[in-house]
């Protein structure tokens, strides 16, 4: 019987291979809403260095991502836009030259990691073209206008926050609240998932994530 | 001379925007026009976290941490609206499915070129999803709360000097001070301060305008 729940977050994070020293891992959320903070609490406390974390944001306050880049865990973040009201602990860490920055376009980001769920390595966009994020970068004109050539994200592990799950790990979202996280659901080798409840079926015809990209599953509540 | 306050230009812009459309707002100014909207007219506004319908902000006590915009503020939804993730979201913008995308800005070339998203300093970059819009919606118009920076030096310029958003991106220009569409022929005047002679504007325009034949009067409001 294939049953993904696990009674609590340090019970889905023991033996998780793919969270390693140097992992890649996408944590969902857009500023408060959708982030999975329990899950982030728990990988903390693993104590992992040198991670790259992909995530628009770069935490705020003392939570959450904040938290990880504070107890040291993160050497490289991957984002859109690091300065949210509040994100003290990253704005001193990249000032002091702790942790490195990739800078890339919200749209561009998501666009990466979609393309690395679905199997496609690359892709062109007029994202960015002629400007600073293009630079490095290989360029193609299609129809006479320029394109940028950016590369798929894939990651070890996804972190995920959901509404629902059923033990198939099929999963549906709150509102503002999916965002990235469906779509970090498909880009990870390894995607866990905390959800604010277990329920016995999600209706197929609501279901948001399909269970197959999902690995282990955690209720958290609210 | 009393020139056009923010909601003004706020004003201006929403009124020019067709029944109908799929509209972005950026953050900061350009939230002021879902304020603005003309009685028996309908946008629908597109809030690049996921979400098309947004509605206003809500009372204090029914703020929903689920239910957010862009700039992470509370928000509520319309009927007809509908949640979807990060990937469709910037299908909408990226996939040319936005009619209007309307942004601040730092600089406006006479050829389109925007600059918004990067001043110097030690600050970390931050761009959101200001190349994206710029890149993918049908239309873009840039909201100057001034038409020159407090310096006095000009905004809307021959050519950018800040790192630039994108290329030749810009549509339209409204300023304190002005309409001003961005042509193949170069910056058009559509609208004038009431009382500003042409070139006073242009004595504050870092690229050369051309005056509209039927450039009408932009009057502030009374308040």
């Amino acid at each position: 019987m294939i049953d993904k729940r696990f009674e609590s977050v340090a019970a889905l994070l023991d033996g998780v291979a793919d969270l390693h020293d140097g992992a890649t891992v996408l944590v969902g959320g857009f500023g408060d809403a959708g982030v999975p903070e329990r899950l982030i609490a728990g990988l903390c406390a693993l104590g992992l260095r040198d991670l790259t974390v992909v995530s628009n944001n770069a935490g705020a306050g003392e939570h959450g991502l904040a938290a990880l880049l504070a107890a040291g865990c993160v050497g490289r973040m991957v984002c859109s836009f690091p300065r949210s009201a509040g994100s003290v602990v990253f704005e001193e860490l990249y000032a002091a030259g702790k942790v490195a920055l990739e800078i890339v376009p919200q749209g561009t980001l998501a666009e990466r990691i979609r393309a690395g769920g679905a199997g496609v390595p690359a892709f062109y966009t007029a994202t960015a073209y002629g400007t600073p994020l293009a630079e490095g970068k290989e360029s193609r004109e299609f129809d006479g206008r320029g394109y940028v050539l950016e590369h798929a994200i894939r990651a070890d592990v996804a972190l995920v926050h959901a509404a629902t799950a059923d033990r198939w790990g099929n999963l549906t979202y709150a509102k503002t609240a999916r965002n990235f996280n469906p779509v970090m659901a498909m880009a990870a080798r390894t995607t866990l998932a905390e959800v604010r409840e277990l329920v016995p079926m999600v209706d197929p015809e609501v279901v948001v994530t399909p269970g197959i990209f999902v690995h282990r599953v955690v209720e958290v509540g609210r | 001379m009393k020139t056009l306050s923010a909601a003004d230009i706020a004003r201006r812009v929403a009124a020019d925007i067709a029944d109908g459309a799929y509209v972005n707002l950026g953050i900061g100014m350009p939230m002021l026009v879902a304020d603005h909207v003309p009685p028996g007219r309908e946008f629908v506004l597109h809030s690049e976290n996921g979400l098309l319908g947004m509605g206003p902000a809500p009372d204090v006590a029914d703020a929903d941490p689920d239910l957010i915009n862009a700039g992470k503020q509370p928000v509520t939804i319309r009927p007809g609206g509908s949640y979807f993730h990060h990937a469709d979201s910037f299908a909408m913008i990226r996939g040319g499915h936005i009619d209007v995308s309307i942004l601040g800005g730092y600089e406006v070339a006479a050829n389109g070129d925007l600059a918004n998203w990067a001043l110097p300093g030690p600050k970390p970059p931050a761009v959101g999803g200001a190349m994206d819009l710029v890149a993918g919606a049908k239309q873009v118009w840039v909201m100057l709360s001034s038409h020159v920076a407090k310096d006095g030096t000009p905004k809307v310029v021959e050519r950018c000097t800040l790192p630039l958003t994108g290329l030749a991106c810009v549509n339209r220009i409204y300023s304190d001070l002005a309409v001003i569409d961005v042509t193949a022929a170069g910056l058009v005047v559509t609208d004038l301060l009431a009382g500003l002679e042409p070139g006073q504007l242009q004595a504050q325009t870092g690229a050369p305008l051309r005056f509209a034949d039927a450039c009408r009067p932009l009057q502030p409001e009374t308040a």
